[in-house]
């Protein structure tokens, strides 16, 4: 997406928010958050992505000032904004239902942060006008929220935390009331808009391909705590943990123990097959690691492959077709269960296998990631 | 099929009675009374019994409207004198109701979940004694000689008793104590059920939380302050039992004038017009509000 040239120049860019060790405890025993720090550069996409309950909503609502750290600060611009109340911060949020002023029409609502501001008034009918027209919205400026679309009220409710030009734009959940294919149009929709403002954001989601999309760089959050932060390709293609895999996508993990440990490679060996994984790990011979492999990185057939590494053998027990690709569940020798996902790339389903058929499974090596932790 | 359709008859049947009952009893009680009333209203007392609206005498039906009552009315500025009182007594009612009942419902609708039943409750007490009671109570403490004057003078704050009786003193102060439930009860209804965010969304927007009351809270609560006043200045516009016990002669009110016309004058025509005068009163301004509002909720 458009992430690529972004992470090229952040590295000349400021730090705009700066979290340092900041824990949330409820009612004294529940940590919603535990001791997260994190800095977001000036115009980067931020996503905070988890499960329900990690504490990614907490630590946002922290940021906007709806909570208060237990412990930890949080500082925008080198300025401490811990204890600021969220009417004076910087900082707008998109809301989750998006919370859309009932009572005022579209035009109100998005005047609704300039007017507390004392703005004068042609200023504010100035700036109102660019803000609808961003969002192609100005023929419904006098309607009222509920007389829109899901997709339009999504579309109020950014311009309306955009207006006040904030230093920050908190997202909640930014595309999570919207239905499937509406959802992939306005998230292009979304992000041309806050590219176009040049504005900082940090979102919250628990949908990953969202997170992808729209991020220049994720956090994944369990427990309280960050599990790994990254550019999504990173976070993708070399997660640092089980949890982190498993959470990203579909995987399958062998468990298995380090055989030979050389600088150019190491070999895994796995109840299943052994991994021949062709660069170096930290690690040490007979160590326990798990070897992460995504299905999309398998290859199936009927023949058996050459070599003694990368390939394990089983019986097809399910084929589950999505149109563009075809997922085959192959049960192997020692009773495992892993998943290989196949490109339809032709209209007759190409490698022919079928429900009890026996089929190889091959991948080369620098498919797998082999996790320590 | 000849199963399906007598399946659905009965349905309808049922269906009938459900809905039926309501109208039953609106007709019965409500809609039927009122055209007698309006009918008296149009009639002539002759010395103990009314006049017959539709004469058969001549052998065929002969109408005759009396509007009498009602031009008396128009002349008489007693009567234009006591409507205007009642509905100024009623409003100054409804407007204290509003200010002190708000803040209550707002602070019940706040307050942590499991306090609120019991908040409620506190609400709803005053209602398992009887109103006519409650009325008589205050009267005793009010009263020159009452409670209230007897503990002030006792303790050396006053010399002479307060005249706090047979006033629009004491006359608001029953009206206020009586419909203030009624008041409370819809705005609380109305803002227990108000949604959080809305708030969080506009302290996010700048606004102050005391700015945030005015701008969103008090707006979004609109029907139920206007349930509220409605359940309160109806009632409160024919009151008859307060301004009898605590209002004195010195307070006009229309509920006491229709008394008098009914039971003192026994001129049942004109107790009847002042009665459908004061239901027109209330009810055409009330319908011109709901087509206003129902307009604005299309918000074209």
């Amino acid at each position: 997406m458009a992430t690529a040239p972004k992470e090229t120049n952040k590295a000349a860019q400021e730090v705009l928010l700066r979290v340092e060790n900041v824990t949330k405890i409820y009612d004294g025993t529940v940590k919603a958050v535990d001791d997260v720090s994190l800095t977001v550069m000036k115009g980067e996409i931020f996503a905070l992505l988890g499960g329900s309950g990690c504490g990614k909503s907490t630590l946002l609502r922290m940021m906007a000032g709806f909570e208060t750290p237990t412990k930890g600060k949080i500082f925008l611009a080198n300025q401490d904004i811990t204890n600021l109340p969220p009417f004076q911060r910087p900082i707008n949020m998109m809301f989750q239902s998006y919370a859309l002023f009932p009572h005022l029409s579209v035009w109100e609502n998005v005047a609704f942060g300039l007017k507390r501001d004392g703005m004068p008034k042609d200023e504010i009918a100035d700036r109102v006008e660019k803000m609808l027209s961003l969002a192609q919205l100005n023929k419904y400026a006098k309607r009222k929220p509920h007389q829109l679309s899901g997709g339009q009220q999504q579309r109020v409710a950014l311009v309306r935390s955009l207006a006040k030009r904030p230093q920050l734009l908190l997202l909640d959940e930014p595309l999570g009331a919207l239905d499937k294919k509406l959802r992939e149009t306005t998230q292009l929709e979304l992000v041309n808009i806050i590219e176009e403002v040049g504005v900082t954001c940090v979102l919250v989601t628990h949908d990953q391909e969202e997170a992808m999309t729209m991020a220049s760089r994720i956090a994944v959050m369990s427990e309280g705590y960050f599990l790994q932060v990254g550019a999504p390709d990173a976070v993708y293609e070399m997660p640092n943990s089980r949890k982190v895999a498993d959470f990203i996508g579909n995987v399958n993990i062998f468990e298995g123990k380090i055989e030979e440990d050389e600088p150019d490679h190491v070999t895994v060996r796995c109840p299943e097959c052994v991994h021949y994984v062709g660069h170096g790990v930290s690690g040490h011979p007979g160590m326990d690691v798990g070897v992460a492999l995504r299905p999309e990185k398998i290859m199936l057939s009927k023949d058996k492959p050459n070599g003694d590494y990368n390939w394990c053998a089983g019986e097809v027990i399910e084929i589950v077709y999505f149109g563009a690709h075809t997922t085959y569940h192959l049960k192997l020798d020692s009773g495992k269960v892993i998943k290989a996902q196949e490109l339809n790339n032709t209209r007759d389903l190409s490698c022919g296998l079928t429900w009890g058929d026996r089929a190889y499974a091959s991948w080369n090596n620098l498919a797998m990631v082999v996790l320590t932790q | 099929m000849a199963k399906t359709s007598s399946f659905f008859t009965s349905l309808s049947a049922g269906r009938l009675a459900v809905i039926g009952v309501p109208y039953f009893w609106f007709l019965l009680l409500a809609a039927i009374p009122l055209l007698i009333v309006l009918k008296i209203s149009l009639s002539e007392m002759e010395s103990t019994s009314i006049s017959n609206m539709i004469d058969w005498s001549h052998g065929w039906p002969r109408l005759t409207l009396n509007f009498a009552s009602y031009q008396f009315l128009a002349t008489d500025s007693l009567y234009i004198k006591t409507y205007i009182s009642s509905i100024k007594y009623a409003l100054i009612t409804t407007l204290l109701c509003l200010a002190i009942g708000y803040p209550f419902a707002y602070y019940m609708a706040r307050s942590p979940k499991h306090m609120q039943p019991t908040l409620l409750m506190l609400i709803m007490l005053p209602f398992w004694t009887s109103f006519l009671l409650r009325i008589y109570a205050w009267k005793t403490l009010l009263v020159s000689n009452g409670v209230i004057n007897n503990i002030l003078i006792s303790m050396h704050i006053i010399d002479t008793p307060i005249e706090m009786m047979n006033n629009s003193f004491s006359l608001l102060l029953g009206m206020v104590y009586s419909y203030l439930p009624f008041m409370i009860l819809p705005l609380y209804a109305n803002l227990s059920k108000m949604d959080m965010r809305y708030l969080e969304a506009a302290s996010d927007l700048g606004t102050s939380p005391f700015k945030a009351f005015w701008l969103i809270t008090v707006p979004l609560s609109k029907a139920g302050i206007i349930a509220g006043s409605m359940l309160v200045f109806i009632p409160a516009v024919g009151e008859y039992v307060i301004p009898e016990l605590l209002g004195g002669s010195s307070t006009l009110m229309i509920g006491r004038v229709l008394w008098d016309e009914f039971f003192s004058n026994n001129d049942w025509p004109m107790a009847s017009a002042v009665a459908v005068v004061m239901i027109l009163l209330i009810l055409v301004p009330m319908g011109i509000y709901n087509k206003a509002q129902a307009e604005q909720m299309e918000g074209k």
